[in-house]
């Protein structure tokens, strides 16, 4: 059981990721992965289907084993076998593509499950803080339905605040657009803008350009299981060092 | 404000021709029942054997006469044994399942006696179960426990079908989608309580209509339960024949058989009903 953290940490980095290395059998999916994120960055993974962006958020929260490297998280090396995975994950939030929510679960126990469970947050007070933050997001009316009931928007907003009920010291959003009818990208992404303003910080995998250029503070481009190039969005977008950055960001926006 | 809609001539024409096709189908599906069962049945009652099967087989006088006692043994054995082992079953089939997913190296013992308990419980008939039980243990004086046949007879049971209902179990349980179990460890749950709160709730529900199967197929082998020297059901049915050499009381026991089943078949469906009704509640 772990006590709720609070949401500000002491300075230098929250992760640091060092050379990281991940293979399936005989194909390398990530190489030389280098990574910092401090307080209140937002990181923005870019890069084609299957360029290891999701896999790298998947590393970063242990739900994957490296193959070498170090991942330090609040300056403890989690990639360590002998780390408590449970207390990391604890401190971290991730959001998947596909929503993820417990179908047979409320949107309220959905989002108080981690609280009360790994937490150990009385119920009420668990509950208390779990309606604020659906009213927040615009769901207070969908606290006792299930999620089979609710649009795909809603539902990734609803796991949205499940990640965020833990107060979590890092986001990991992983292409959390990608499932959606182009017209709920919209309410999504209002979320992870107002969470990028209040100095929340987080890595995400997009395909998002827009998106990313508006919020990132830095954006990695991702190619083969490399990052590529890094930089700050204006850079990256407006004058990419790398010939593959610009053909990649050429083929999205033109399609775009 | 436009006029009130009103259909056209041709969805008029449309709604006469679709009239005509349901009268016509039902024209038919009553003409083939009537006569499928109009030749079995002039087949059966025809045949020359037909009057003493009807003596033998569905004397109103022999059922009369043999109702009671088979309705005891039927009450006191058949439906009882089935309503105390079918609880014990669904608690040990699930106990056994979420064992074998355990993976915890302390708990390893535990997974290999799943495996084991399954594997040699699922393959022995289980009417020698039955005799094994209920011959051998009684033999063995153990003390604090009831050395009767029944008793241990009803353990034959239990040990049975939970091999096979933890094998209903798992296969729910391997049936939720990885993501499941990705999500449950994101927000760091243990593997224990995503079993428990994430896993195991949304397994049962998928299983339930398989598992009405093991419920039934288990309501007709209480009558196994004859070989410890139980008057069942089914063993006074077979009794009163012998005396009277007539085969009628089987038909009225198969008849109880069949009529225990339904209520069971229809608790299943609301059952469901309820799950997929709480499921879309909520909303306002």
């Amino acid at each position: 059981m772990t006590a709720l953290p609070e949401n500000t940490q002491a300075g230098g980095p929250i992760l640091e990721v060092a050379n990281l290395r991940k293979t399936y059998g005989d194909k390398v999916v990530l190489a030389d992965i280098d990574l910092t994120v401090s307080p209140s960055d937002v990181i923005c993974l870019i890069g084609a289907s299957g360029s290891g962006k999701s896999t790298l958020l998947r590393c970063l929260n242990l739900l994957e084993e490296i193959d070498d490297g170090v991942v330090v998280f609040q300056g403890e090396e989690v990639s360590d076998p002998r780390c408590d995975r449970r207390a990391v994950r604890g401190r971290m939030g991730m959001v998947f593509q596909s929503f993820n929510l417990f179908p047979h679960l409320t949107v309220l126990d959905n989002v108080t499950l981690a609280p009360r469970k790994v937490h150990g947050v009385p119920r009420r007070e668990a509950e208390e803080r779990a309606r604020e933050l659906l009213s927040r997001f615009g769901l207070a009316d969908k606290a006792d339905a299930h999620p089979d009931r609710l649009s795909g928007g809603q539902q990734q907003r609803v796991a949205l605040v499940r990640a965020l009920a833990t107060r979590p010291a890092l986001l990991l959003l992983d292409e959390i657009t990608a499932a959606l009818d182009p017209e709920l990208v919209g309410e999504v992404l209002g979320i992870v803008r107002d969470l990028a303003a209040e100095g929340t910080t987080m890595v995400l995998a997009t395909h998002e350009m827009a998106f990313a250029r508006e919020v990132a503070t830095s954006v990695c481009f991702l190619e083969d299981g490399r990052i590529l190039e890094s930089g700050p969005p204006a850079q990256i977008f407006s004058a990419p060092r790398e010939e593959r950055t610009r053909q990649f960001l050429r083929r999205v926006l033109s399609a775009g | 404000m436009t006029a009130a809609w009103q259909p056209s001539e041709r969805e008029l024409e449309r709604r006469a021709v679709r009239r005509r096709l349901a009268l016509r189908s039902r024209t038919i599906a009553t003409l083939a029942v009537v006569v499928f069962l109009g030749v079995t049945l002039a087949a059966i009652l025809g045949s020359p054997g037909w009057p003493r099967v009807q003596e033998t087989f569905f004397s109103a006088e022999h059922a009369r006469a043999s109702f009671g006692e088979i309705w005891s043994g039927f009450w006191r054995y058949n439906v009882v044994i089935f309503l105390i082992a079918e609880p014990l079953i669904l608690v040990l089939g699930l106990a056994l399942a979420v064992a074998r997913q355990a993976r915890s190296p302390w708990l390893t013992p535990v997974r290999g006696l799943a495996v084991v308990y399954t594997d040699l419980f699922r393959g022995v008939p289980t009417l020698l179960l039955v005799m094994l039980f209920g011959f051998g243990m009684p033999a063995l004086q153990l003390q604090g426990v009831p050395n009767s046949g029944l008793f241990w007879a009803i353990v034959a049971l239990v040990v049975s079908y939970a091999a096979y209902v933890a094998e209903v179990f798992r296969a729910g349980i391997e049936s939720i989608h990885p993501s499941q179990t990705s999500s449950a460890d994101a927000l760091g749950l243990s593997r224990g309580q995503a079993m428990r709160y994430v896993v195991v709730p949304q397994a049962v529900r998928r299983v339930i209509p398989p598992l009405l199967n093991d419920f039934v197929s288990l309501q007709k082998d209480t009558a196994l339960v004859f070989v410890v020297g139980v008057l069942d059901g089914v063993w006074a049915a077979q009794d009163y024949g012998n005396y009277n050499f007539n085969y009628t009381p089987l038909v009225v026991v198969a008849l109880f058989f069949v009529v225990l089943t339904i209520p069971l078949a229809r608790l299943t469906d609301w059952l469901q009903r309820r799950m997929a009704e709480r499921e879309r509640a909520g909303l306002r």
